[in-house]
Protein backbone atom coordinates (compact mmCIF):
# COMPACT_ATOMS: atom_id res chain seq x y z
CA UNK A 1 0.00 0.00 0.00
CA UNK A 2 1.67 3.26 -1.02
CA UNK A 3 1.53 5.94 1.81
CA UNK A 4 -1.40 8.71 1.31
CA UNK A 5 -0.25 12.40 1.82
CA UNK A 6 -1.69 13.38 5.01
CA UNK A 7 -3.69 16.21 3.61
CA UNK A 8 -5.30 14.32 0.48
CA UNK A 9 -6.39 12.01 3.66
CA UNK A 10 -7.43 15.16 5.24
CA UNK A 11 -9.40 16.87 2.38
CA UNK A 12 -11.25 13.13 1.66
CA UNK A 13 -12.29 13.55 5.47
CA UNK A 14 -13.49 16.94 4.99
CA UNK A 15 -15.48 15.95 1.55
CA UNK A 16 -16.77 12.87 3.38
CA UNK A 17 -18.31 14.65 5.89
CA UNK A 18 -19.75 17.45 3.51
CA UNK A 19 -21.17 14.78 2.17
CA UNK A 20 -22.78 13.09 5.35
CA UNK A 21 -20.99 9.45 4.72
CA UNK A 22 -18.62 8.05 7.61
CA UNK A 23 -15.26 9.33 8.60
CA UNK A 24 -12.54 7.20 9.16
CA UNK A 25 -11.24 8.85 12.05
CA UNK A 26 -14.72 9.45 13.65
CA UNK A 27 -16.00 6.02 13.15
CA UNK A 28 -13.16 3.47 13.51
CA UNK A 29 -14.18 1.83 10.45
CA UNK A 30 -11.57 0.93 7.64
CA UNK A 31 -8.87 3.31 6.93
CA UNK A 32 -9.06 5.78 4.29
CA UNK A 33 -6.09 5.10 3.09
CA UNK A 34 -7.37 1.78 1.43
CA UNK A 35 -10.32 3.55 -0.01
CA UNK A 36 -8.73 6.71 -1.78
CA UNK A 37 -6.73 5.00 -4.51
CA UNK A 38 -9.29 2.92 -5.28
CA UNK A 39 -11.81 5.48 -5.82
CA UNK A 40 -9.23 7.69 -7.76
CA UNK A 41 -8.38 4.42 -9.85
CA UNK A 42 -12.31 4.17 -10.79
CA UNK A 43 -13.05 7.59 -12.16
CA UNK A 44 -10.73 10.38 -13.17
CA UNK A 45 -12.04 13.17 -10.52
CA UNK A 46 -10.82 14.25 -7.70
CA UNK A 47 -13.51 12.96 -5.32
CA UNK A 48 -12.13 10.15 -2.98
CA UNK A 49 -12.95 6.95 -3.76
CA UNK A 50 -15.64 5.88 -0.90
CA UNK A 51 -17.99 8.76 -2.31
CA UNK A 52 -18.14 6.68 -5.57
CA UNK A 53 -18.20 3.11 -4.31
CA UNK A 54 -21.41 4.09 -2.66
CA UNK A 55 -23.14 5.10 -6.05
CA UNK A 56 -21.69 2.43 -7.50
CA UNK A 57 -23.10 0.37 -5.18
CA UNK A 58 -26.38 1.49 -4.71
CA UNK A 59 -26.62 1.31 -8.72
CA UNK A 60 -25.52 -2.44 -8.86
CA UNK A 61 -28.26 -3.50 -6.24
CA UNK A 62 -30.68 -1.22 -6.96
CA UNK A 63 -31.58 -2.76 -10.35
CA UNK A 64 -33.40 -0.11 -12.33
CA UNK A 65 -31.76 2.68 -11.44
CA UNK A 66 -31.57 5.63 -14.22
CA UNK A 67 -27.78 5.59 -16.10
CA UNK A 68 -27.94 9.85 -16.38
CA UNK A 69 -28.45 9.86 -13.02
CA UNK A 70 -25.47 11.93 -10.88
CA UNK A 71 -24.80 10.89 -7.39
CA UNK A 72 -22.39 11.61 -4.88
CA UNK A 73 -20.33 14.50 -7.67
CA UNK A 74 -19.64 11.98 -9.65
CA UNK A 75 -20.25 12.76 -13.50
CA UNK A 76 -23.31 10.66 -15.27
CA UNK A 77 -21.04 10.11 -18.44
CA UNK A 78 -18.55 7.92 -16.24
CA UNK A 79 -21.10 6.05 -13.89
CA UNK A 80 -22.40 5.50 -16.97
CA UNK A 81 -19.12 4.66 -18.27
CA UNK A 82 -18.44 2.75 -15.25
CA UNK A 83 -21.48 0.38 -15.61
CA UNK A 84 -21.07 -0.40 -18.85
CA UNK A 85 -17.76 -2.01 -18.03
CA UNK A 86 -19.04 -4.36 -15.11
CA UNK A 87 -21.54 -5.52 -17.12
CA UNK A 88 -18.96 -6.14 -20.06
CA UNK A 89 -17.16 -7.56 -17.42
CA UNK A 90 -19.64 -9.92 -16.07
CA UNK A 91 -20.58 -10.79 -19.44
CA UNK A 92 -17.55 -11.97 -20.64
CA UNK A 93 -17.53 -13.79 -17.53
CA UNK A 94 -20.53 -15.32 -18.38
CA UNK A 95 -18.81 -16.60 -22.07
CA UNK A 96 -21.48 -17.34 -24.22
CA UNK A 97 -24.61 -16.10 -22.09
CA UNK A 98 -23.27 -12.64 -24.03
CA UNK A 99 -26.16 -12.69 -26.92
CA UNK A 100 -28.48 -14.20 -24.17
CA UNK A 101 -28.37 -11.43 -21.83
CA UNK A 102 -28.73 -8.85 -24.57
CA UNK A 103 -32.09 -10.64 -25.34
CA UNK A 104 -32.99 -10.86 -21.46
CA UNK A 105 -32.70 -7.63 -21.73
CA UNK A 106 -34.47 -6.92 -24.48
CA UNK A 107 -37.39 -8.61 -22.25
CA UNK A 108 -37.12 -6.38 -19.59
CA UNK A 109 -34.14 -8.27 -17.88
CA UNK A 110 -32.29 -5.72 -15.31
CA UNK A 111 -31.49 -2.49 -16.64
CA UNK A 112 -28.28 -2.20 -15.86
CA UNK A 113 -27.27 -5.17 -17.79
CA UNK A 114 -29.32 -4.07 -20.94
CA UNK A 115 -27.97 -1.00 -21.34
CA UNK A 116 -24.95 -2.07 -20.93
CA UNK A 117 -24.91 -5.14 -23.80
CA UNK A 118 -27.58 -3.13 -25.75
CA UNK A 119 -25.01 -0.13 -26.46
CA UNK A 120 -21.99 -1.92 -26.98
CA UNK A 121 -21.00 -5.67 -27.33
CA UNK A 122 -18.31 -6.19 -24.67
CA UNK A 123 -14.94 -6.67 -25.64
CA UNK A 124 -12.49 -9.42 -24.85
CA UNK A 125 -11.26 -8.60 -21.58
CA UNK A 126 -6.85 -8.02 -22.59
CA UNK A 127 -4.69 -5.93 -20.96
CA UNK A 128 -4.46 -3.43 -23.63
CA UNK A 129 -6.53 -0.46 -24.17
CA UNK A 130 -7.87 1.53 -27.00
CA UNK A 131 -4.70 2.07 -29.87
CA UNK A 132 -3.27 -0.41 -27.83
CA UNK A 133 -2.13 1.47 -24.84
CA UNK A 134 -0.42 -0.47 -22.26
CA UNK A 135 -0.83 2.04 -19.43
CA UNK A 136 -4.12 3.51 -17.87
CA UNK A 137 -4.38 7.06 -16.51
CA UNK A 138 -5.52 6.48 -13.21
CA UNK A 139 -6.58 10.12 -12.10
CA UNK A 140 -5.58 13.95 -12.86
CA UNK A 141 -3.51 15.14 -10.31
CA UNK A 142 -3.97 19.01 -9.73
CA UNK A 143 -0.99 20.96 -9.17
CA UNK A 144 -0.67 21.60 -5.39
CA UNK A 145 -2.24 18.24 -4.52
CA UNK A 146 0.40 16.06 -3.75
CA UNK A 147 3.32 18.49 -3.96
CA UNK A 148 3.13 21.36 -1.47
CA UNK A 149 3.56 24.64 -3.80
CA UNK A 150 4.60 27.36 -1.90
CA UNK A 151 2.60 30.79 -3.01
CA UNK A 152 5.12 33.35 -2.69
CA UNK A 153 8.70 32.83 -3.98
CA UNK A 154 11.89 32.10 -1.53
CA UNK A 155 14.62 35.02 -1.57
CA UNK A 156 17.41 32.70 -2.39
CA UNK A 157 20.42 33.34 -3.64
CA UNK A 158 23.17 31.14 -5.42
CA UNK A 159 25.56 29.68 -2.89
CA UNK A 160 28.84 30.22 -5.12
CA UNK A 161 29.75 32.76 -5.15
CA UNK A 162 27.85 34.08 -1.84
CA UNK A 163 28.30 32.08 0.83
CA UNK A 164 31.76 29.77 0.01
CA UNK A 165 33.53 33.59 -0.63
CA UNK A 166 32.00 34.11 3.13
CA UNK A 167 33.31 30.78 4.35
CA UNK A 168 36.36 31.10 2.78
CA UNK A 169 37.22 34.29 4.66
CA UNK A 170 35.81 32.91 7.58
CA UNK A 171 38.38 29.77 7.06
CA UNK A 172 40.70 32.08 6.23
CA UNK A 173 41.13 34.44 9.34
CA UNK A 174 40.85 31.52 11.82
CA UNK A 175 43.59 29.94 10.06
CA UNK A 176 45.64 33.11 10.14
CA UNK A 177 44.49 33.90 13.59
CA UNK A 178 45.26 30.27 15.16
CA UNK A 179 48.93 30.36 13.03
CA UNK A 180 49.85 33.67 14.85
CA UNK A 181 48.69 32.92 18.55
CA UNK A 182 50.17 29.39 18.15
CA UNK A 183 53.56 30.86 17.01
CA UNK A 184 53.68 33.62 19.96
CA UNK A 185 51.87 31.24 22.61
CA UNK A 186 53.43 28.18 23.55
CA UNK A 187 51.32 25.03 24.37
CA UNK A 188 52.15 24.31 28.00
CA UNK A 189 54.38 21.46 28.53
CA UNK A 190 54.94 20.68 32.22
CA UNK A 191 58.09 17.83 34.02
CA UNK A 192 57.36 14.23 33.22
CA UNK A 193 54.09 13.09 34.67
CA UNK A 194 55.13 11.77 38.17
CA UNK A 195 52.54 9.53 40.32
CA UNK A 196 54.54 11.05 43.85
CA UNK A 197 54.19 14.52 43.49
CA UNK A 198 50.57 15.64 43.48
CA UNK A 199 50.37 19.33 42.16
CA UNK A 200 48.16 21.89 44.57
CA UNK A 201 46.14 22.60 43.18
CA UNK A 202 45.27 19.58 40.58
CA UNK A 203 43.07 21.00 38.25
CA UNK A 204 40.93 19.69 35.59
CA UNK A 205 40.71 20.76 31.92
CA UNK A 206 38.98 24.24 32.16
CA UNK A 207 35.87 23.27 30.83
CA UNK A 208 35.55 20.59 33.38
CA UNK A 209 36.33 23.45 35.83
CA UNK A 210 32.94 23.68 36.61
CA UNK A 211 32.00 20.29 37.56
CA UNK A 212 35.41 20.19 39.84
CA UNK A 213 33.74 23.37 41.30
CA UNK A 214 30.45 22.19 41.62
CA UNK A 215 32.65 18.97 43.58
CA UNK A 216 33.28 21.75 46.78
CA UNK A 217 29.54 22.17 47.01
CA UNK A 218 27.92 18.89 46.99
CA UNK A 219 28.78 15.16 47.12
CA UNK A 220 31.21 14.07 44.29
CA UNK A 221 28.20 11.90 42.82
CA UNK A 222 25.96 14.37 42.55
CA UNK A 223 28.62 16.93 41.04
CA UNK A 224 30.43 14.93 38.58
CA UNK A 225 27.35 12.46 37.39
CA UNK A 226 24.10 13.22 38.43
CA UNK A 227 24.39 16.92 37.76
CA UNK A 228 26.37 16.92 34.08
CA UNK A 229 24.22 13.73 33.36
CA UNK A 230 21.32 15.49 34.01
CA UNK A 231 22.56 18.48 31.82
CA UNK A 232 22.89 16.66 28.81
CA UNK A 233 19.47 14.70 29.17
CA UNK A 234 17.61 18.41 29.67
CA UNK A 235 19.91 19.79 26.58
CA UNK A 236 18.85 16.90 24.45
CA UNK A 237 14.99 16.66 25.64
CA UNK A 238 14.37 20.90 25.09
CA UNK A 239 13.00 21.00 21.64
CA UNK A 240 10.29 18.28 23.08
CA UNK A 241 9.58 19.82 25.89
CA UNK A 242 9.83 23.65 24.40
CA UNK A 243 6.02 23.56 22.53
CA UNK A 244 6.54 26.98 21.47
CA UNK A 245 6.72 27.61 17.86
CA UNK A 246 7.71 30.65 17.23
CA UNK A 247 11.34 31.77 16.84
CA UNK A 248 10.86 35.30 17.38
CA UNK A 249 12.71 36.56 20.91
CA UNK A 250 9.96 38.40 21.42
CA UNK A 251 7.74 35.16 22.23
CA UNK A 252 10.44 33.11 24.07
CA UNK A 253 11.29 34.97 27.41
CA UNK A 254 10.91 32.54 29.26
CA UNK A 255 13.09 30.00 27.02
CA UNK A 256 15.61 32.85 26.58
CA UNK A 257 15.90 33.65 30.10
CA UNK A 258 16.13 30.08 31.55
CA UNK A 259 19.10 29.39 29.04
CA UNK A 260 20.68 32.37 28.94
CA UNK A 261 20.58 31.74 33.48
CA UNK A 262 22.21 28.27 32.55
CA UNK A 263 25.10 29.46 30.56
CA UNK A 264 25.85 32.41 33.49
CA UNK A 265 25.89 29.52 36.60
CA UNK A 266 28.24 27.81 34.35
CA UNK A 267 30.81 30.74 33.28
CA UNK A 268 30.60 31.69 36.50
CA UNK A 269 31.71 28.48 37.84
CA UNK A 270 33.88 27.69 35.13
CA UNK A 271 35.87 31.21 35.68
CA UNK A 272 35.68 30.92 39.56
CA UNK A 273 37.35 27.34 39.34
CA UNK A 274 40.04 28.55 37.18
CA UNK A 275 41.29 31.66 38.40
CA UNK A 276 39.87 32.36 41.61
CA UNK A 277 40.91 28.86 43.31
CA UNK A 278 44.63 28.32 44.78
CA UNK A 279 46.05 26.14 46.71
CA UNK A 280 44.21 23.10 48.19
CA UNK A 281 41.53 24.53 45.45
CA UNK A 282 40.50 27.12 48.36
CA UNK A 283 38.89 30.07 47.03
CA UNK A 284 41.06 33.24 46.55
CA UNK A 285 41.13 36.29 44.73
CA UNK A 286 44.13 35.91 41.52
CA UNK A 287 45.69 39.64 41.92
CA UNK A 288 46.35 38.08 45.98
CA UNK A 289 47.59 35.22 45.51
CA UNK A 290 48.38 34.82 41.41
CA UNK A 291 46.77 32.61 39.45
CA UNK A 292 46.99 28.82 38.91
CA UNK A 293 45.92 27.92 35.95
CA UNK A 294 46.68 26.27 32.66
CA UNK A 295 45.32 25.17 29.32
CA UNK B 1 40.07 21.39 -33.45
CA UNK B 2 39.12 23.48 -36.58
CA UNK B 3 38.39 26.44 -34.76
CA UNK B 4 41.99 26.62 -33.38
CA UNK B 5 43.29 26.23 -36.66
CA UNK B 6 41.32 29.15 -37.69
CA UNK B 7 42.36 31.32 -34.94
CA UNK B 8 46.19 29.98 -35.65
CA UNK B 9 45.84 30.94 -38.98
CA UNK B 10 44.75 34.67 -37.86
CA UNK B 11 47.27 34.80 -35.18
CA UNK B 12 49.84 33.38 -36.91
CA UNK B 13 50.36 37.59 -38.21
CA UNK B 14 51.33 38.78 -35.02
CA UNK B 15 54.94 37.37 -34.37
CA UNK B 16 56.12 34.10 -32.21
CA UNK B 17 55.09 35.17 -29.49
CA UNK B 18 51.31 35.28 -30.56
CA UNK B 19 51.95 32.29 -32.30
CA UNK B 20 52.63 30.59 -29.28
CA UNK B 21 50.16 32.00 -27.20
CA UNK B 22 47.88 30.55 -29.92
CA UNK B 23 49.77 27.12 -29.66
CA UNK B 24 49.66 26.85 -26.53
CA UNK B 25 45.67 27.62 -26.35
CA UNK B 26 45.43 24.91 -28.53
CA UNK B 27 47.42 22.59 -26.69
CA UNK B 28 45.01 23.39 -23.33
CA UNK B 29 42.06 22.87 -25.52
CA UNK B 30 43.24 19.19 -26.55
CA UNK B 31 43.89 18.41 -22.98
CA UNK B 32 40.66 19.68 -21.32
CA UNK B 33 38.92 17.36 -24.21
CA UNK B 34 41.29 14.07 -23.76
CA UNK B 35 39.92 11.12 -22.27
CA UNK B 36 41.92 11.84 -19.01
CA UNK B 37 40.85 14.85 -18.45
CA UNK B 38 36.84 13.84 -19.21
CA UNK B 39 36.66 11.25 -17.48
CA UNK B 40 38.03 12.94 -14.12
CA UNK B 41 35.86 15.94 -14.05
CA UNK B 42 32.22 16.08 -14.63
CA UNK B 43 30.41 17.70 -17.40
CA UNK B 44 29.84 21.34 -17.04
CA UNK B 45 32.93 21.25 -14.50
CA UNK B 46 34.65 24.47 -15.03
CA UNK B 47 38.00 22.59 -15.88
CA UNK B 48 36.53 21.19 -18.69
CA UNK B 49 34.85 24.01 -20.60
CA UNK B 50 35.64 27.20 -18.34
CA UNK B 51 34.21 29.99 -16.53
CA UNK B 52 32.01 32.42 -16.93
CA UNK B 53 29.64 33.87 -14.40
CA UNK B 54 25.82 32.32 -15.34
CA UNK B 55 23.31 31.09 -12.84
CA UNK B 56 23.94 27.49 -14.75
CA UNK B 57 27.85 27.68 -13.96
CA UNK B 58 27.36 29.10 -10.83
CA UNK B 59 25.30 26.16 -10.20
CA UNK B 60 27.31 23.58 -11.78
CA UNK B 61 30.29 24.88 -9.20
CA UNK B 62 28.89 23.67 -6.29
CA UNK B 63 27.10 20.23 -8.14
CA UNK B 64 30.66 19.46 -9.55
CA UNK B 65 32.94 19.71 -6.26
CA UNK B 66 32.13 16.67 -3.66
CA UNK B 67 32.88 19.15 -0.73
CA UNK B 68 30.61 22.14 -1.87
CA UNK B 69 27.78 19.43 -2.71
CA UNK B 70 27.23 19.86 1.14
CA UNK B 71 25.57 22.73 0.34
CA UNK B 72 22.67 23.48 -1.74
CA UNK B 73 22.68 25.49 -4.94
CA UNK B 74 21.25 27.94 -3.50
CA UNK B 75 20.36 29.37 -0.33
CA UNK B 76 18.16 31.99 1.51
CA UNK B 77 19.50 35.05 1.14
CA UNK B 78 19.35 35.57 5.11
CA UNK B 79 21.74 32.85 5.44
CA UNK B 80 24.60 34.31 3.71
CA UNK B 81 24.31 37.37 6.84
CA UNK B 82 27.29 36.72 8.66
CA UNK B 83 25.53 38.34 12.10
CA UNK B 84 23.31 35.54 12.04
CA UNK B 85 25.38 32.16 12.37
CA UNK B 86 28.74 33.68 12.73
CA UNK B 87 29.75 30.64 10.93
CA UNK B 88 30.27 28.72 13.84
CA UNK B 89 28.96 25.55 12.96
CA UNK B 90 31.51 25.91 9.76
CA UNK B 91 34.23 26.63 11.79
CA UNK B 92 34.06 24.30 14.25
CA UNK B 93 33.99 21.78 11.47
CA UNK B 94 37.32 23.22 9.64
CA UNK B 95 38.68 23.23 13.10
CA UNK B 96 37.82 19.17 13.39
CA UNK B 97 39.62 19.10 9.66
CA UNK B 98 42.45 21.45 10.74
CA UNK B 99 42.80 19.48 13.79
CA UNK B 100 42.80 16.11 11.93
CA UNK B 101 45.44 17.28 9.56
CA UNK B 102 48.12 18.63 12.34
CA UNK B 103 46.83 15.40 14.21
CA UNK B 104 48.08 13.10 11.75
CA UNK B 105 51.31 15.32 11.74
CA UNK B 106 51.64 14.98 15.45
CA UNK B 107 51.21 11.14 14.95
CA UNK B 108 54.62 10.78 12.82
CA UNK B 109 56.42 11.46 16.17
CA UNK B 110 55.00 10.22 19.14
CA UNK B 111 54.84 6.30 21.20
CA UNK B 112 51.50 6.28 23.40
CA UNK B 113 54.36 4.55 26.42
CA UNK B 114 54.27 5.58 29.68
CA UNK B 115 58.31 5.84 29.06
CA UNK B 116 58.71 7.52 25.75
CA UNK B 117 55.68 9.71 25.08
CA UNK B 118 57.01 12.53 27.11
CA UNK B 119 60.54 12.42 25.26
CA UNK B 120 58.45 12.08 22.19
CA UNK B 121 57.10 15.46 22.66
CA UNK B 122 59.74 17.21 23.86
CA UNK B 123 62.17 15.77 21.03
CA UNK B 124 59.10 17.01 18.80
CA UNK B 125 59.34 20.79 20.30
CA UNK B 126 62.81 20.94 19.86
CA UNK B 127 64.12 18.88 17.30
CA UNK B 128 61.92 19.02 14.71
CA UNK B 129 60.73 21.33 11.89
CA UNK B 130 57.40 23.08 12.40
CA UNK B 131 57.07 20.54 15.33
CA UNK B 132 56.67 22.98 18.21
CA UNK B 133 53.88 24.78 15.76
CA UNK B 134 52.06 22.21 14.85
CA UNK B 135 51.62 20.51 18.46
CA UNK B 136 50.99 24.41 19.23
CA UNK B 137 48.33 24.73 17.05
CA UNK B 138 47.09 21.01 17.63
CA UNK B 139 46.38 22.32 21.27
CA UNK B 140 45.03 26.01 20.83
CA UNK B 141 42.88 24.73 18.02
CA UNK B 142 41.48 21.67 20.21
CA UNK B 143 40.55 24.36 23.36
CA UNK B 144 39.09 26.98 20.12
CA UNK B 145 37.12 23.87 18.76
CA UNK B 146 34.91 23.28 22.30
CA UNK B 147 34.96 26.79 22.26
CA UNK B 148 33.44 27.24 19.10
CA UNK B 149 30.96 23.98 19.25
CA UNK B 150 29.73 25.72 22.73
CA UNK B 151 28.70 28.85 20.67
CA UNK B 152 27.51 27.48 17.69
CA UNK B 153 25.07 25.37 19.99
CA UNK B 154 24.37 28.84 21.96
CA UNK B 155 23.36 31.01 18.41
CA UNK B 156 21.09 27.92 17.42
CA UNK B 157 19.14 28.26 20.92
CA UNK B 158 18.47 31.55 20.67
CA UNK B 159 17.40 31.90 16.91
CA UNK B 160 14.93 28.84 18.57
CA UNK B 161 16.65 27.04 15.70
CA UNK B 162 16.35 23.75 17.74
CA UNK B 163 12.51 23.67 17.06
CA UNK B 164 10.71 21.61 14.46
CA UNK B 165 11.53 20.29 11.89
CA UNK B 166 14.89 20.62 13.74
CA UNK B 167 14.26 18.69 16.90
CA UNK B 168 16.39 15.56 15.91
CA UNK B 169 19.65 17.63 14.52
CA UNK B 170 19.83 19.45 18.21
CA UNK B 171 20.13 16.23 19.84
CA UNK B 172 22.42 14.83 17.16
CA UNK B 173 24.29 18.41 17.75
CA UNK B 174 24.38 17.83 21.82
CA UNK B 175 25.86 14.69 20.94
CA UNK B 176 28.54 16.49 18.80
CA UNK B 177 28.98 18.35 21.76
CA UNK B 178 29.63 15.79 24.32
CA UNK B 179 32.00 13.55 21.89
CA UNK B 180 33.83 17.10 21.31
CA UNK B 181 34.91 17.22 24.96
CA UNK B 182 35.58 13.65 25.37
CA UNK B 183 38.01 14.61 22.25
CA UNK B 184 39.50 16.86 23.89
CA UNK B 185 39.68 15.25 26.97
CA UNK B 186 41.56 12.01 26.26
CA UNK B 187 43.89 14.54 23.78
CA UNK B 188 44.68 16.16 27.37
CA UNK B 189 46.32 12.90 28.66
CA UNK B 190 48.73 12.28 25.92
CA UNK B 191 51.72 14.84 26.57
CA UNK B 192 52.32 12.52 29.23
CA UNK B 193 53.21 15.55 31.90
CA UNK B 194 51.73 16.70 35.28
CA UNK B 195 49.27 18.57 33.72
CA UNK B 196 47.71 15.97 31.51
CA UNK B 197 48.29 13.67 34.54
CA UNK B 198 46.73 15.15 37.23
CA UNK B 199 43.69 17.05 35.23
CA UNK B 200 43.15 13.40 33.86
CA UNK B 201 43.20 12.00 37.88
CA UNK B 202 40.89 14.96 38.59
CA UNK B 203 38.22 14.35 35.80
CA UNK B 204 38.37 10.46 36.40
CA UNK B 205 37.81 10.38 39.53
CA UNK B 206 33.93 12.13 39.55
CA UNK B 207 33.13 8.78 36.73
CA UNK B 208 33.94 6.88 39.32
CA UNK B 209 31.31 7.90 41.41
CA UNK B 210 28.79 6.80 38.89
CA UNK B 211 26.14 4.52 40.99
CA UNK B 212 25.96 0.99 40.77
CA UNK B 213 28.65 0.39 38.10
CA UNK B 214 30.88 3.25 38.74
CA UNK B 215 34.56 1.29 39.28
CA UNK B 216 33.82 -1.04 36.52
CA UNK B 217 33.53 2.40 34.40
CA UNK B 218 36.54 3.74 36.07
CA UNK B 219 38.43 0.34 35.51
CA UNK B 220 36.85 0.23 31.70
CA UNK B 221 38.40 4.10 30.92
CA UNK B 222 41.83 3.70 32.41
CA UNK B 223 42.07 -0.09 31.68
CA UNK B 224 43.76 -0.35 35.21
CA UNK B 225 43.05 0.17 39.02
CA UNK B 226 45.10 3.82 38.75
CA UNK B 227 46.46 5.99 35.58
CA UNK B 228 49.03 3.97 33.96
CA UNK B 229 50.45 3.22 30.66
CA UNK B 230 47.95 1.26 29.91
CA UNK B 231 45.32 4.18 30.38
CA UNK B 232 47.42 5.93 27.88
CA UNK B 233 47.45 3.45 25.32
CA UNK B 234 43.58 3.17 25.59
CA UNK B 235 43.02 7.17 25.28
CA UNK B 236 45.30 7.34 22.47
CA UNK B 237 43.71 4.76 20.42
CA UNK B 238 40.11 6.42 21.31
CA UNK B 239 41.53 10.21 21.11
CA UNK B 240 43.65 9.34 17.18
CA UNK B 241 40.79 6.36 16.23
CA UNK B 242 37.67 5.47 18.05
CA UNK B 243 36.27 9.09 18.67
CA UNK B 244 37.17 10.95 15.21
CA UNK B 245 35.46 7.67 13.85
CA UNK B 246 32.45 8.20 15.35
CA UNK B 247 32.05 12.36 15.69
CA UNK B 248 32.71 11.85 12.12
CA UNK B 249 29.53 9.58 11.24
CA UNK B 250 27.71 12.41 13.65
CA UNK B 251 28.85 14.73 11.61
CA UNK B 252 27.54 13.31 8.57
CA UNK B 253 24.03 12.84 9.50
CA UNK B 254 24.20 16.11 11.13
CA UNK B 255 24.82 17.98 7.91
CA UNK B 256 23.06 15.74 5.53
CA UNK B 257 19.58 16.79 8.43
CA UNK B 258 20.53 20.51 8.10
CA UNK B 259 19.76 20.14 4.36
CA UNK B 260 16.56 17.91 4.85
CA UNK B 261 14.95 19.45 7.66
CA UNK B 262 15.05 22.93 5.21
CA UNK B 263 17.87 24.12 5.68
CA UNK B 264 19.36 26.60 7.83
CA UNK B 265 16.60 28.45 10.26
CA UNK B 266 14.79 31.86 10.04
CA UNK B 267 14.66 34.55 9.71
CA UNK B 268 13.34 35.29 13.09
Amino acid sequence: MPEIPEHLLRRSAERRKALGLPVKGEEGGEAPSEEVPAAEAEAPTETPAAEEAAPAAAAAGGGGEEVTESKGGVPAHLLERSRRRKAALAGGDGGAAEPAAAAAAGGGGTARAGTATATRPAPAPTSTGPGGHTQRLLTVVKSGSIQQTRAEAQDKVHTWPHLLVIEFAAVLTVTAALLIFSALVRAPLQGLADFNQTPNPSKAPWYFLGLQELLTMFHPMVAGVTIPGMGIFLMMVAPYVDKNPSQHPKDRKFAISLFTIFLMFWAVLVIIGSFFRAKGFNFAFPWNDGIFFDL
Amino acid sequence: MANGNGTNGTNGHGGPGARLLSRARETGDKLAGSQVMTSIFRPGSVFRKGYTDSPRNRSYVIMNNVLYHLHPVKVKRHAVKVSYTLCLGGLSFFLFILLTVTGIFLMFFYRPTAASAWNDVRTLETAVYFGSLVRNMHRWAAHLMVLSVFLHMSRVFYHGAYKAPREFNWVIGVILLTLTLLLSFTGYLLPWDQLALWAVTVGTNMMGYTPVFGSSVRYVLLGSKEISGDTLLRWYVLHVLLLPFVIVIFMAVHFWRVRKDGGISGPL
